[in-house]
């Protein structure tokens, strides 16, 4: 587990904040805000809590309220594991 | 009738305030006044209104044994349980992950009831929609397997969401943001009497200026948390036989069947509701009214006569008027007795047909009233009033006219509905009929709101 994909993340994201098939996302939504898509701040608290245990990363609740996009998101915790490597 | 609300639409020259005052005039006919146009049910004996109306009729019971867990160290093993709500069948996948069963049976009820109703909140004025419901034990089960998170794995392992999905305003919360209602929004905690203080919210919530409340309540804790925390609120029977564990006003009462479940109604002004051209009105929230008991050892009566009588003051009807009482129906002896002597002293020995059509859901709690209230509307729409299940000994010292056996047909133009809650709340809600051509039932027939409501089974 040393890398996050975006499939991961769907998952993940469905997992923590439930999915539908009107509000499934796929490629074409890596870069739009998360609020357009359909997730709340809680959301990605509940997202950020179980990236940090899966891979181990430290999400801190500050740096994630930044976090606009999937892609953002993918980068961050990608070169976090890097940096932990 | 100082201390209640005192606004009902032929009560006289009560004061009132906010910008619903003035209308006044006859009932059934302005703003002032509160209609029910749409129902939605989940129930133990049935999904939906006419599914669940039906059932009821037919005498069919929903209590039954507990079965989602090994139940048989519980000194109660029999519940009111609704067997077949799948609730991603009825929620959006988003709401799941947040909300307690509670809640999804609640969401589904007002979509139901919303979809009956005809009104659509999106062509509605967003700040003129509100929400207001009771609920008494919040969401259990999601907060049980949270709390067992956090002991067994630690605190990164909670989710997010128990920071409100366990609430008493859950229910209100989700359906507000689901339909965009951002008018005033609350929840009413009083145990079973709590049902019908919400309602009596939900008129005055039209009083000052919304145009239609979402109101009721459900309610659901059968985790084993859940049915732990009903057992220590007292009056539970032990009983394990179905048909003999909750038998009110019967000499053989030992105690009530906790539910799950409720209604949820759509509250409009008649104005409102004739405005959008609502194509039915169930009736008119006529009088609503509250009181609390005195303190044990004050020597004082109990409250639940004094919030009847307030309650027919405030509709402007006479005793006579009331065509059946829909009780409270402890199946405790002593509270049996106290709520048949308060219908006794207001109606007269054997005065009013009295209907517990409780007795195949047990007691819901805050669910439990508008499920009454919303047998009373239908009592009305139908001229029908149901029968309680299992009640073969009456309580010969109630003098009660308690409708058993059969349903019993009866034209209904007003109907009284009686809660208590444990610690002493009583409140007590009229209904009547909306006389044609008064209000938004004009021109409608009765056929059309059959059909109507067919349409909303899940």
């Amino acid at each position: 587990m040393s890398h996050l994909t975006f499939d991961d993340l769907r998952e993940i994201l469905a997992e923590c904040a439930g999915e539908d098939e009107q509000t499934r996302i796929d490629p074409e939504a890596l870069d739009l805000p998360f609020t357009d898509l359909g997730y709340d701040s809680l959301a990605l608290l509940e997202t950020a809590a179980v990236i940090t245990r899966r891979y181990g990363t430290d999400l801190a609740d500050d740096v994630m309220a930044a976090v606009e996009t999937p892609r953002q998101l993918l980068d961050l915790v990608n070169s976090a594991m890097a940096e932990a490597a | 009738m100082s201390g209640v609300d005192t606004g009902g639409a032929a009560a006289g020259p009560a004061v009132r305030t906010g910008p619903a005052a003035g209308a006044g005039g006859a009932a059934g006919t302005g703003a002032d006044t509160a209609v029910v146009t749409g129902i939605g049910v989940a129930a133990p004996n049935g999904l939906g209104t006419e599914t669940w109306w039906a059932a009821t009729l037919r005498g069919e019971s929903g209590i039954r044994p507990i079965t989602r867990y090994d139940a048989t160290k519980y000194p109660v093993r029999l519940a009111g349980l609704i067997p077949d709500f799948d609730a991603a069948a009825h929620l959006p996948g988003r709401l799941l992950p947040q909300t307690d069963r509670v809640t999804r049976l609640a969401v589904a009820a007002a979509d139901w009831a919303l979809a009956d109703s005809g009104a659509d909140p999106a062509e509605l004025p967003e700040y003129g929609m509100s929400v207001v419901t009771s609920n008494a034990t919040g969401g259990f089960e999601f907060t049980h397997r949270e709390a067992r998170k956090l002991w067994t794995k630690g605190p990164q392992h909670v989710s997010v969401y128990e920071s409100f999905a366990w609430f008493y305003a859950a229910n209100t919360g989700q359906i507000s943001i689901r339909h965009g209602m951002r008018g005033p929004g609350s929840v009413l905690v009083a145990d079973q009497a709590g049902g019908l203080d919400a309602l009596g919210h939900a008129r005055r919530t039209l009083r000052g200026g919304s145009s239609l409340v979402v109101s009721g309540g459900v309610e659901s804790a059968f985790d084993p948390w859940g049915l732990v925390a009903h057992l220590s609120g007292g009056g539970v029977s032990t009983v394990a036989d179905p048909t003999r564990a909750y038998l009110p006003f019967d000499t053989g009462a030992a105690g009530h069947v906790p539910g799950e479940g409720g209604a949820v109604l759509i509250v409009e002004s008649a104005a409102a509701a004739a405005a959008r051209g609502a194509h039915q009105v169930y009736g008119e929230i006529a009088g609503y009214a509250a009181t609390f008991d005195p303190a044990p050892g004050s020597g004082r009566p109990p409250g639940l006569e004094r919030a009847a009588r307030l309650a027919l003051s405030d509709a402007g009807l006479a005793a006579g008027d009331i065509d059946v009482v829909f009780a409270d129906a402890a199946g405790v002896r002593e509270r049996d007795d106290a709520e048949a002597a308060a219908i006794e002293a207001l109606f007269g020995p054997y005065g009013v047909p009295v209907s517990v059509p409780k007795t195949l859901t047990g007691r819901l709690t805050g669910g439990g009233p508008p499920l009454d209230t919303a047998a009373a509307l239908l009592s009305v729409r139908d001229g029908v009033l149901p029968a309680a299940a299992h009640v073969t000994r009456p309580v010969p010292g109630h003098r009660l006219d308690l409708v058993r056996g059969e349903p019993r047909p009866l034209r209904v133009r007003a109907a009284l509905v009686l809660a208590r809650g444990h610690g002493g709340f009583n409140s007590a809600l009229v209904v009547r009929a909306v006389e044609p051509g008064r209000g938004a039932a004009r021109g409608t027939t009765r056929p059309s709101v059959r059909e109507t409501a067919r349409e909303d089974r899940p």
